[in-house]
């Protein structure tokens, strides 16, 4: 008797402890008012976005007012992890961010919810960018920004040096006579810097005519002769050249914290550093077309809002996606507060982009949307990155040679990914 | 069993409860789940439900045992479990006699040695990743306070953390530090457990420090060194926060240089969509500590004294 009697008020007092675990997140309040969970990592309170986006949906509830919005925002670095945790436990916001490389591994898992009949006109959408979230000809995201990577470079060193700016006309020779000149002018300045990565490396790849992948993405063409020869002409910055400073050189340093104490002459990096060099370099600055070497190519990032499958209400999440993408309100809000560049085509917001200095040369933004090549995309994006940039390092490191190396990539990728 | 153990057991088992239903529900049960993963081919990225239709779900993605020969077949495995095995050469032996040195530290009559214990012992309490932190700063080629010491001495200090040669050591030196107060713990435990007569006998005999220290702590202590030896091998094949905070993230370590298993089973569950891969990468590491540790067991009768 006194056993059961234990025994029964053990498990009472566990069903009570047990009992918070049980209860779901309430979406719907009483007065048919609709909350939706927004989750997102691009806006943060360090810089003007988080306050922007803030703002914008203040907007969208001001227009919308039996729609309210909870807005969740996590770290780049973390974001990932726990967004496949929500997914899988089927706890995913209503709404949340997606960049473009982990997009297609999200859409050809079922995570996200066919939006093409419940974006409304999508007409003042950038082509490109709306584009990069169709998959298998179904449109799962709406992108809300964009940004590509740009030729940074310090007036300063340049005009000590004597040497003309950059132009859009410039190729690979013509920075590396320019690091030449500049590094003469202190054994402390460095001319150039550009690291092989991923990134860069497709390219770079690009820019000499190759390419990673074939135009219909159904096989690795990562071994051809000009990607070879772009690998090692990048590698040699650091040990031919000797224009870029290897890792032992940056001593623990960062690029941008580099090009900010005045000591490098060109930095190829993305315009959301823009804020950060108006607020902190001492020297005039200005950015140009990135170079190419047979041709010009330039980077495609790019961020979208989708709909998750498991969302109660897809038509308000698509409203509040295309609100915050694309809406006049909200793109002027992201433009205000130098939010990379939204996906739009309106000229007033183009206009008022335009109108911010510095850097003077901003219409070269625009002007490298007409050289954009997309990332080779794949379901297993993580892995095939890290298998390529396992090899890069080889190459960087001076383990193996550029040829070696790509044959090797290429092996490996073959038989690890499936296109 | 006889009718006390039977009651005995009727009597505990309410007391038990509490902590059976957290063991089972959050290590049994996952164990189990993800033997049931690791003959999938799930991704990791979409929904799947415990209690509607798991094993419907699992017949659907069933891959029998391709992700073991897949992992198997594959060089990175091995490369793994010899990043894994190099950082154990390094760190046992290194273990062993530091903490014994500890332990021994710490058991000498002396005023001082109560600071000692706690001072050896902090490094135990604090977390991982703090830890890890504070080591990368230490270990920093221009601005960390270990190379800056060096100089002071005429020693280009290397790289540390990105240096391909020196990156496993690094890790070896946070972690002894880190773990050497808590197995030094242990072997003071043991220390204290020998009757202090055998050092007199030996005193009396004319032994020198040495000579009782080989002699008379050694074996007595064996089967605590041995505990020790296991418990820290295990440990060491389950190598993760230190390599994930300190070398650089995507492949580890410069040039993959502290690519481990448990590393690679993270990457593989939480980066690269492969959540049945990764399980089954799980088990055969599993299978790997499990022969260790029979190995070990075997070793025992051999290396181990319980005559005294």
């Amino acid at each position: 008797m006194k056993t059961t009697r234990n025994v029964l008020s053990l498990a009472l007092v566990l069903i009570l402890v047990m009992l918070p675990a049980f209860s779901a997140g309430s979406k719907e309040t009483t007065l048919g008012t609709v909350t939706l969970k927004l989750e997102q990592f691009s806006g943060s309170e360090a810089t003007l976005s988080g306050a922007a986006l803030k703002n914008m949906i203040a907007e969208f509830e001001k227009q919308n007012p039996t729609i309210k919005v909870q807005l969740q925002t996590i770290g780049y670095d973390d974001y990932f992890t726990q967004l496949q945790s929500k997914v899988v436990g089927g706890n995913a916001a209503d709404v949340f961010e997606l960049n473009y490389e982990n997009f297609v591994a999200y859409a050809s898992e079922g995570a996200l919810a066919d939006v093409t009949k419940l974006l409304g006109d999508t007409s003042g959408f950038n082509k490109t960018a709306l584009n990069a979230f169709n998959y298998q000809g179904v449109q799962y995201g709406v992108p809300n920004s964009f940004s590509n990577v740009v030729l940074f470079y310090n007036k300063a060193l340049f005009d000590r040096a004597d040497l003309a700016y950059p132009t859009s006309e410039w190729t690979w020779k013509d920075v590396e006579a320019a690091s030449k000149k500049i590094m003469a002018l202190d054994k402390n300045i460095w001319g150039f810097y550009r690291p092989l990565s991923f990134h860069e490396f497709y390219k770079g790849a690009a820019q000499n005519g190759g390419s990673l992948m074939n135009a219909e993405r159904t096989a690795f063409t990562v071994n051809l002769p000009q990607n070879v020869e772009a690998a090692s002409l990048m590698a040699g910055w650091q040990t031919d050249s000797k224009i870029m400073p290897t890792e032992a050189d940056m001593a623990g340093m960062g690029d941008w914290d580099l090009f900010k104490s005045g000591r490098l002459g060109m930095l190829v990096t993305g315009i959301w550093a823009f804020g950060d060099f108006t607020a902190n370099c001492p020297f005039e600055w200005d950015i140009a077309i990135e170079p190419g070497n047979v041709q010009k190519a330039t980077h495609f990032f790019s961020n979208s809002y989708v709909v998750s499958a498991t969302s109660k209400y897809p038509s308000e999440s698509a409203s509040l996606a295309r609100f915050l993408a694309g809406s006049k309100e909200a793109t002027k809000l992201r433009v205000e507060a130098s939010w990379e560049l939204p996906p739009v085509t309106y000229p007033e917001i183009i206009e008022s982009y335009l109108s911010i200095t510095p850097p003077e040369n901003r219409q070269a933004v625009f002007a490298s949307l007409d050289y954009l090549v997309t990332p080779p995309v794949s379901a297993q994006q993580a892995q095939m990155q890290a298998i390529i940039q396992s090899y890069l390092d080889q190459i960087a490191f001076g383990r193996m040679s550029a040829k070696a190396a790509l044959d090797a990539c290429q092996k490996e990728l073959e038989a690890k990914i499936s296109l | 069993m006889s009718i006390q153990g039977r009651r005995g057991i009727r009597v505990a088992l309410p007391y038990l409860l509490p902590s059976l239903f957290g063991a089972l529900l959050f290590a049994i049960l996952p164990i189990v789940i993800s033997l049931f993963l690791s003959v999938t081919s799930w991704s990791g990225m979409s929904r799947v439900s415990l209690t509607d239709g798991f094993l419907k779900f699992v017949a659907k993605n069933f891959v029998g045992l391709d992700n073991a020969k897949a992992i198997l077949s594959d060089g990175e495995f091995y490369r793994a479990l010899s990043h894994n095995l190099y950082f154990i050469a390094l760190y046992l032996p290194l273990m062993l006699i530091l903490s014994m040195t500890c332990a021994l530290i710490i058991n000498a009559p002396k005023k001082g040695a109560n600071v000692y214990r706690v001072v050896y012992y902090l490094p135990v309490l604090t977390s991982w990743v703090a830890g890890s932190l504070i080591w990368k700063w230490l270990l920093s080629p221009v601005y960390g306070p270990i190379n800056n010491a060096l100089e002071l001495f005429g020693i280009q200090g290397p790289m540390w953390l990105q240096s391909e040669i020196w990156a496993m050591p690094s890790i070896v030196l946070a972690s002894i530090w880190k773990d050497m107060g808590f197995y030094a713990m242990i072997l003071f435990g043991g220390l204290k457990s020998i009757n202090t007569q055998y050092y007199e006998a030996a005193h009396i005999d004319g032994a020198s420090k040495v000579q009782s220290f080989m002699h008379i702590t050694l074996p007595l202590l064996s089967s605590v060194l041995f505990y020790v030896s296991m418990l820290s091998m295990i440990n060491a094949f389950q190598l993760f926060p230190q390599v994930m905070v300190m070398t650089k993230d995507g492949n580890a370590g410069p040039n993959g240089a502290t690519m481990v298993m448990v590393e690679r089973i993270y990457k593989y569950a939480f980066r690269y969509g492969k959540m049945g891969y990764a399980s089954a990468y799980s088990w055969i590491l599993f299978v790997i500590i499990l022969f260790c540790t029979y190995i070990q067991k075997r070793g025992e009768k051999r290396w181990v004294r319980y005559d005294v």
